[in-house]
């Protein structure tokens, strides 16, 4: 398996990244962990003339607190997100979900932000950036934008991230609540037939319930987040709240896994995401 | 067996790490895929996205004239040169397609090569290769091999008028009168799941042509080099003596690398054509989609019991969905089901009726364990079923219908005679390692709880030690040959071709004990022909079994020439020498010593010996099995189903296996491991899915699941030693016994887990979907 021809470079800087975003129109693809993009490539299912490495711009591999958001990097790999204190401390549910996904050489390589932008509707950042009610910095040639993680993912393999633009930060709103990331793994690939993350904000006495793998879009789960609103978190109310996880959406199914079971796995992992996250 | 060396304990039943080990481990080890030779070309095939069409025109000139491209071949361009791909197995009324190397006028399965593009770099034969134009017209499916047998069924082949390739029964005992007899009847009809085999390294082969000498050297990954040698001169054209084959390193084959394949024959046919090596590596999605499967086979299972639990008969008739072409046994595959149906129990009457049938899937073959896996997963679980309906313990069924030690030699309904076994002995020892009592209050104890918590017990009997000339196809014999070099090092050579199982050692222990040599001072040869220059090959977990023996048929033949040898410089009579640490003296002398340095300089330099005396030292050995080995043991599983999602976790795992005497119990613990492994894919998740178009929907490893270290419990290994009378080492084989006993003890925990809810059986593998769909089920009746 080889891929086809293609041309290489390393912008410096994400100017210089943008800029030749743009210069190639629809022909170029970043090149950030390369997990999703490479097999692709070797498939020859993508078939880029030219590949822009932007794995050298440090800027977008910084995490860090800023004004009362826990700031991460589009290129901080998965196991970078895993074992950084300021996640542990601030947003531990990120470094949940960075821990379940694939296998340590995916978790070394692969990065927060491609892995968003790529929106494989079974991966799992997805479910912690719109349980967390995150924002996304997107740069493109002419100006910065924020967009909300509930506007990002708009179908299977699509975001809001126009073809000349990069996604350069998300930021999560700390101290985030208590949280928990529950996932059913495809058997195969690690994937999520489904993937819930469920977060506490007790002040406001609501949830947030996001859900990834079951649907082709990943959603926050509002039927059970509003059955919850203002009621205290037991096993009988989460229980029955639970109920509502895949309402309101088309559930997927392939060999891995029927809808229906998809729709139930939907159920009983946000039952036990609340149960663990109400714990915590 | 250990073997004494006076006072010291020797190499044999030491549990000893490899040798191959390190090379392996530091990953400087040659696989097909590190071979580079000068003017080497790279050959990528074109394969069909069709299970079933018609091939109406390919257009190269496009890929012929792409940078680098050395030739484009298609099927009307090389199957006249190449010959039609073996089938070593025949039945009287087998049909059999024409299996040229590459698709003539049809594909029929998807991963068909149609065509090869040659190049200067792998990267520019894969960009050629997406040039060749093939205009497709997409014609019927046929997938299913039930339906194929129906009236109007699309037909896999057309021409051969009919999707049934051939019909084979197995009768022994009277079997109505035994259904006639019968207190009652068990059935159940059993899916025995496709599945892909998967090593780790694909296929891959370099064939390289001498034109001086007119030679041709085919590296390839493959178990069988000597039966390649046997089977491709004939197909290219080339004399026996004038191939040499070669396996360098094989990084797994588990049965699916025990073929000789389209794409071995093809380059080598291109090597001689076009004056230059040829290299081809298999692609993972190849291996998925033309590496041969194992397994997948269906029936309808009856035995008639007595009400006291002792069974009759068998009786079924079993489909064997052979994919779309005969490899090398793929038709004999559920024929070795058929032998081993009866397991190890005592049935007096049997009968196994078999359609093989074709369809629009890669070919299905031998799969570490080869048809007896299909046999004890069928009976193991029929056990279970006959004691949950007469309300008995399937321990205790099992025991009423073992045969007893003392009824060894026994023959079977199925014609065969089992060696040696103590079967009861082995599911004590199981039960005892599993503290059997405990974990049936354990069962108790978590079912009041709410949990659904089952226990699995397989007592299962295989076949090994292939075998006997005169049951297989090409000869059963193993050749082996052992040298003493000049400086008295000793060099082992076997006509087996180890991939993993591990000879290098064990053949080192059992010679080194046997000459009283330090291991270190002994290699181990194999794999290649011009080296080893007989020999059939490993697979059928025969290595041991039939190269040891052949290799102890060696040594004895030195050791009897030694003798003389030293007899005659020590001028005493053989009989008057003896041997013992490596050296050979006059008995009771306290003279002088002859080692193997002097005798080996003695023989070679030949000064010094007696007129007429051959020089050298060095014997080889056919070794010709009397009869299969039968190894045995008990299997016992605990499960528990998560009751919410379907999920099945494996509590408690014990196996006891008996492969007779254990040159190297490491090994046999190794390769028992393994084989579990293998089985907790297939009893829980592996299986190879076709859409109703023939699409392969498995054919990567994000579709495909393997077992993964997080799957494999903590087993607790036993055994039990039986030697087997039919080989002077008393061993037996361990490669499959894994894959044989662990996935009906699996099967048999989860559905004795499912067992309150009124689940009686559910067809492998037992994914979470499946199962919570039954405990939902069984929730609603």
């Amino acid at each position: 398996m080889s891929t086809a021809p293609f041309n290489y470079t390393r912008p410096k800087t994400l100017d210089e990244a943008l800029a030749l975003l743009t210069a190639h129109g629809g022909n170029a693809k970043l090149l950030a962990g390369g997990h999703s993009l490479i097999p692709a490539m070797k498939l020859r299912l993508a078939q880029p003339k030219m590949l822009l490495d932007i794995t050298r711009l440090e800027a977008l591999r910084r995490i860090e607190e800023r004004d009362g958001r826990l700031v991460i990097g589009a290129l901080a790999t998965h196991a970078e997100i895993a074992a950084n204190r300021t996640v542990a401390s601030r947003c531990p549910l990120l470094a949940e979900v960075a821990a379940s996904i694939g296998d340590l050489q995916v978790r070394n390589r692969g990065t927060i932000g491609g892995s968003i932008v790529h929106a494989d509707p079974a991966a799992d950042w997805p479910a912690a950036i719109l349980a967390l009610d995150a924002e996304l910095e997107i740069a493109g040639r002419m100006r910065r934008r924020m967009e909300a993680a509930g506007d990002f993912f708009m179908d299977i393999f699509e975001t809001s991230v126009e073809p000349d633009e990069i996604l350069c930060e998300i930021r999560v709103p700390v101290p985030a609540g208590p949280g928990a990331y529950v996932k059913t793994a495809q058997k195969a690939s690690g994937f999520a037939l489904c993937g819930v993350a469920a977060v506490v904000d007790a002040k406001a006495r609501r949830v947030r319930v996001a859900v990834t793998g079951v649907a082709a879009v990943p959603y926050r789960a509002t039927g059970v987040e509003e059955a919850l609103a203002g009621k205290p978190l037991t096993a009988e109310t989460i229980a029955a709240a639970a109920r509502h996880a895949a309402a309101d959406i088309t559930p997927l199914g392939d060999i891995h896994a029927s809808a229906e079971y998809r729709a139930h796995l939907a159920e009983v992992n946000t039952t036990l995401a609340l149960q663990r996250a109400a714990a915590r | 067996m250990s073997t004494t060396t006076g006072e010291k304990i020797g190499y044999v039943g030491r549990a000893m790490k490899r040798v191959e080990d390190p090379r392996l481990v530091k990953g400087i080890a040659t696989y097909v895929d590190d071979l580079r030779l000068p003017g080497m070309l790279h050959a990528v095939f074109v394969r069909s996205p069709h299970a079933h069409a018609r091939v109406k025109r390919i257009r190269t000139d496009a890929a012929r004239a792409a940078g680098g491209v050395v030739g484009v071949f298609t099927g009307a361009e090389v199957n006249a040169q190449c010959g039609t791909i073996p089938c070593a197995s025949s039945f009287p009324d087998l049909k059999s397609p024409k299996h040229t190397v590459l698709a003539g006028d049809r594909a029929y399965f998807v991963g068909h090569p149609v065509a090869v593009v040659v190049a200067a770099t792998p990267y520019a034969a894969a960009d050629a290769a997406e040039l060749v134009d093939v205009d497709y017209e997409p014609l019927p499916v046929v997938t299913d091999p039930e339906k194929a047998l129906e009236a109007g069924s699309p037909l896999t082949h057309p021409d051969l008028g009919t999707n049934a390739a051939f019909t084979w029964n197995l009768t022994g005992g009277d079997i109505d009168a035994a259904f006639a007899k019968a207190d009652r009847v068990i059935r159940q009809r059993m899916y025995h799941q496709r599945l892909t085999p998967m090593p780790i390294e694909p296929r891959g082969c370099v064939a390289s042509y001498q034109p001086g000498e007119g030679t041709l050297t085919l590296w390839t990954s493959t178990q069988i080099p000597h039966l390649i040698r046997t089977l491709l001169p004939g197909m290219i054209g080339i004399a026996e003596n004038k191939l040499r084959v070669v396996a360098p390193e094989v990084g797994g084959g588990f049965g699916a690398k025990l073929n000789l394949y389209a794409e071995e024959a093809l380059c080598s046919h291109l090597a001689m054509r076009l004056g230059a090596p040829v290299k081809w590596i298999e692609g993972r999605r190849e291996n998925a989609a033309a590496t041969i499967h194992g397994r997948d086979q269906v029936g309808d299972y009856e035995v008639a019991v007595s009400k006291d639990g002792r069974i009759l008969g068998l009786r079924n008739r079993t489909i064997a969905d052979l994919g779309s072409y005969l490899q090398l046994l793929t038709p004999a595959i559920p024929t070795l089901t058929g032998l081993v149906v009866t397991g190890a129990y005592k049935i007096p009457a049997v009968r196994m009726d078999v359609v093989g049938v074709y369809t629009n899937k890669m070919s299905t073959d031998a799969y570490r364990g080869a048809g007896r896996p299909e046999a004890t997963y069928l009976i193991e679980r029929l056990v279970d079923l006959v004691a949950a309906e007469l309300g008995l313990d399937p321990v205790e069924v099992r025991r009423r219908n073992f045969p007893a030690p003392e009824e060894f030699p026994f023959n079977t309904a199925t014609g065969l005679t089992f060696d040696s076994g103590n079967y009861e002995g082995a599911l004590r020892k199981a039960q005892q390692l599993a503290r059997w009592d405990e974990l049936v209050a354990r069962r108790t104890s978590r079912r009041r709880a709410g949990a659904l918590f089952g226990i699995g017990v397989s007592t299962y009997v295989e076949i090994c030690a292939m075998g006997p000339s005169k049951a297989m196809a090409a000869g059963g014999w193993e050749w082996g040959c052992v040298r003493i070099e000049i400086s008295g090092k000793v060099t082992v050579i076997t006509g087996v071709t180890p991939h993993g199982q591990g000879q290098e050692t064990t053949f080192a222990q059992i010679v080194a004990d046997r000459l009283g040599v330090p291991i270190e001072d002994i290699v181990v040869l194999h794999g290649d022909t011009s080296v080893a220059h007989y020999g059939r090959d490993t697979y059928g977990s025969r290595g041991t079994a039939v190269c040891g023996s052949a290799i102890v048929m060696c040594v004895d033949r030195i050791l009897e020439k030694a003798r003389r040898l030293a007899a005659a410089l020590l001028d005493a009579r053989p009989e008057q020498v003896e041997f013992a640490d490596g050296a050979f003296a006059v008995k009771g002398s306290g003279g002088k010593r002859l080692g193997w340095t002097e005798l080996a300089g003695e023989a070679y330099i030949a000064k010094n010996l007696p007129r007429g005396f051959e020089p050298g030292l060095e014997a080889s050995a056919f070794f010709e099995p009397e009869n299969f080995t039968f190894p045995f043991g008990t299997h016992i599983c605990a499960v528990e189903v998560n009751r919410d999602t379907g999920d099945v976790t494996i509590v408690q795992y014990v196996a006891v296996d008996d492969c007779g005497n254990q040159i190297n119990p490491l090994l046999v613990e190794g390769q028992v491991q393994g084989g579990i492994a293998h089985s907790i894919g297939q009893a829980l998740f592996e299986r190879t899915v076709y859409d109703e178009h023939g699409q392969l929907l498995t054919g990567e490893f994000m579709d495909y699941p393997m077992p993964r270290a997080e799957d494999i419990p903590d087993y607790v290994l036993g055994s039990t030693v039986t030697p087997s009378p039919v080989n002077p080492l008393g061993v037996k084989g361990v490669g499959e016994a894994g894959t044989i006993g662990a996935t009906p003890a699996i099967a048999n925990a989860v559905m004795d887990a499912l067992r309150p809810l009124g689940v009686t059986h559910l067809d492998l593998p037992l994914a979470p979907e499946k199962l919570w769909r039954a405990i939902r089920q069984g929730h609603k009746e």
